[in-house]
């Protein structure tokens, strides 16, 4: 690039530079805790059946949670999509709100309905799941903070189907059933997918509502969280640098999938 | 064979009301009216893809106001074509069959013959958005007959075509009904493209349906100040084209004979746009092949232009600016000449 590059585009050289702090910001961190750790050390964490344990439970209570959301959580984003009525808007903003308070406050909020002395407790108690300090807990810990994320990406995804393509397979012979798994459901499955990956991964990253509503079973944050409480720095980083380098994979192996999916 | 009475839609900004049509079997029947009368919402209500007020659909003898959709047998070919984009055109054309549970051979069968009709076999594996709009276009009606419906609705089929290829469009449209003979009702913005392809003609605008009529009925004598400026846009008449040798074509009515650049042939329809046609008080030596003498019958004062109506006959509607006719002076019962050229006139 000659000095006249620099000259002539120079918003585009500063947003660079600004990016690049960002970019590096991000980056940083990340390779440099991967970086420090000791592959010996590493190789005896993964070997510890607490830090299994707990990462296994991570990507599991996870990937409950997600099932959960997609069951619960599409049909509403195609009624949200396709429907117009009054408090609409409403009704979308509180959707959202679990994105935006304190996760802590969420765990408390869930607390005061799933706890033992709460009524919907109580009703699930009857069918002997409990939510304190349990694996239902943790699944709707990260079921309430993560839903949003596949309920707006789906909800966007459903937008963007014709609503005639539905009326014309109408007039052809479907059912509504037959119309939204034909017709809507294949044509929206990207976004719903990118959704659920979001929504899968912001699952695993959640501790604050977990540890107010169930501190054990322990999954991976909150094994990194007692870990550095109680040891330090040098024993949380290699369960930390572990969930990361598998979330990696399996985020960059979903990710492929979806965007070859858009190629084709 | 399908009667809509008294139906009653509500658009938010507008409505639609007192829709009363009766279409016969096998009739190709047009609804004309402006852009955004609701005529896509007519079709979708007929239907049953949207959702009525109050008032009857009965087909066949039966009403079906309540029926759903998917109960009716009545096909819709949406302006864009709504083809299903994950699905080859084969699964297109095939999407109804499946749903009615044919077993694969009558399905397959069902597929061979209505692709061939259209002339679309070549196409079966490609997916829609490889195919061009003549093409979807064909696709998407191959889809709709695919289920043998009994009403066939068209939205604007030929709007969202480039014009060379509309006119071939419009043509294997009638030659599809001919063979077919579904009933089938087209929406169109377009006269001259009711004129060509109706049985019949329903005029709708500001709400209602304002006539009724045979192709002829509806631009000779249009019933309503609404119609009359539909038709008004177009000097629009009935005949046929003849060859006179020599390469003189010519299109000849009861009145007049013109001369014309067509390729058709038959009874026909030709039009002329007012504003081409020019106005003389001594006949012109010029390359125009039409020219004929006329009385101004009527001056209609439409501020910076005038529409005159010249009657040789028959009545040629003629457009002028304010300032052409005070410089030649005209009045009503001034005698005058026409002239237009013969590829200004539209052999549809």
């Amino acid at each position: 690039m000659s000095k006249k590059w620099f000259i002539t585009n120079r918003m585009t050289f500063t947003f660079i530079l600004l990016g690049l702090v960002i970019f590096l910001f991000i980056i940083v961190p990340l390779i440099k805790m991967i970086a420090a750790s000791d592959p010996d050390i590493l190789l005896d964490t993964l070997l510890d059946p607490q830090v299994r344990g707990a990462i296994w439970l991570s990507l599991y209570a996870a990937i409950i949670a997600t099932i959960v959301g997609f069951v619960l959580g599409v049909p509403l984003a195609y009624l949200l999509a396709r429907t117009e009525f009054p408090g609409k808007k409403l009704l979308e903003g509180l959707i959202d709100v679990p994105i935006v308070i304190p996760h802590t406050a969420a765990g408390i909020a869930l607390l005061f309905v799933f706890g033992r002395n709460f009524w919907a407790g109580k009703a699930f108690h009857l069918i002997g799941i409990d939510f304190v300090d349990s694996t239902a807990g943790i699944v709707i810990a990260m079921l309430f903070v993560s839903v949003p994320f596949l309920i707006d990406s789906a909800k966007e995804g459903f937008k963007k189907v014709d609503v005639r393509l539905e009326k014309v397979s109408r007039t052809l012979g479907a059912s509504p059933w037959q119309a939204f798994f034909r017709i809507s459901l294949p044509l929206t499955w990207r976004s719903i997918l990118a959704g659920s990956i979001m929504m899968w991964a912001r699952g695993i990253s959640e501790f604050g509502a977990i540890i107010i509503l169930a501190y054990h079973p322990m999954i991976a944050s909150t094994l990194i969280f007692e870990r550095f409480e109680s040891y330090g720095l040098a024993y949380s980083q290699p369960v930390a640098v572990l969930l990361i380098i598998i979330c990696l994979f399996i985020f960059i192996g979903l990710r492929t999938i979806v965007y070859r999916g858009e190629k084709t | 064979m399908i009667q809509i009475k008294n139906l009653y839609v509500d658009l938010k900004d507008f409505r639609l009301q007192d829709i009363n049509l009766s279409v016969s079997e096998g009739e190709y029947f047009i609804v004309l009216g402006p852009t955004g009368a609701g005529k896509t919402v007519l079709l979708e209500s007929i239907a049953g893809l949207y959702p009525i007020e109050s008032g009857e659909i009965w087909l066949r003898g039966k009403e079906v106001t309540q029926l759903e959709p998917e109960k009716r047998g009545i096909s819709i070919v949406y302006q864009d074509h709504a083809l299903f984009p994950h699905l080859s055109v084969k699964d297109n054309i095939i999407f109804g069959l499946k749903l009615r549970k044919q077993t694969k051979p009558e399905a397959e069968a069902a597929l061979d013959w209505i692709a061939g009709l259209l002339g679309i076999s070549h196409l079966l594996n490609r997916k829609p958005n490889t195919l061009s709009g003549g093409e979807q276009q064909k696709v998407a009606l191959a889809r709709a007959l695919s289920i043998k419906p009994e009403v066939l609705l068209l939205d604007e089929p030929l709007s969202a075509l480039d014009p060379e290829t509309r006119e071939g469009v419009q043509k294997e449209l009638r030659q599809l009904h001919n063979r077919l003979k579904v009933t089938t009702i087209h929406v169109t913005h377009d006269f001259e493209e009711a004129i060509a392809l109706g049985d019949h003609i329903a005029v709708l605008g500001e709400g209602c349906i304002k006539q009724v009529g045979t192709p002829e009925q509806i631009f000779r004598q249009p019933n309503s100040e609404f119609t009359a400026r539909f038709a008004m846009a177009r000097n629009i008449f009935a005949g046929e084209v003849i060859d006179r040798g020599n390469g003189n074509t010519m299109f000849c009515t009861e009145d007049i004979e013109l001369a014309v650049v067509t390729d058709l042939r038959g009874k026909l329809h030709a039009s002329v746009r007012p504003e081409d046609i020019l106005i003389s008080p001594e006949l012109l030596h010029s390359s125009a092949r039409n020219s004929f003498g006329g009385t101004i019958t009527y001056i209609a004062d439409r501020g910076s232009t005038f529409y005159l109506t010249v009657n040789l006959p028959p009545d040629f509607v003629c457009l002028i600016t304010r300032r052409s006719l005070e410089e030649m002076g005209l009045a009503e019962g001034q005698k005058v000449y026409i002239t237009f050229k013969a590829s200004a006139i539209h052999i549809f």
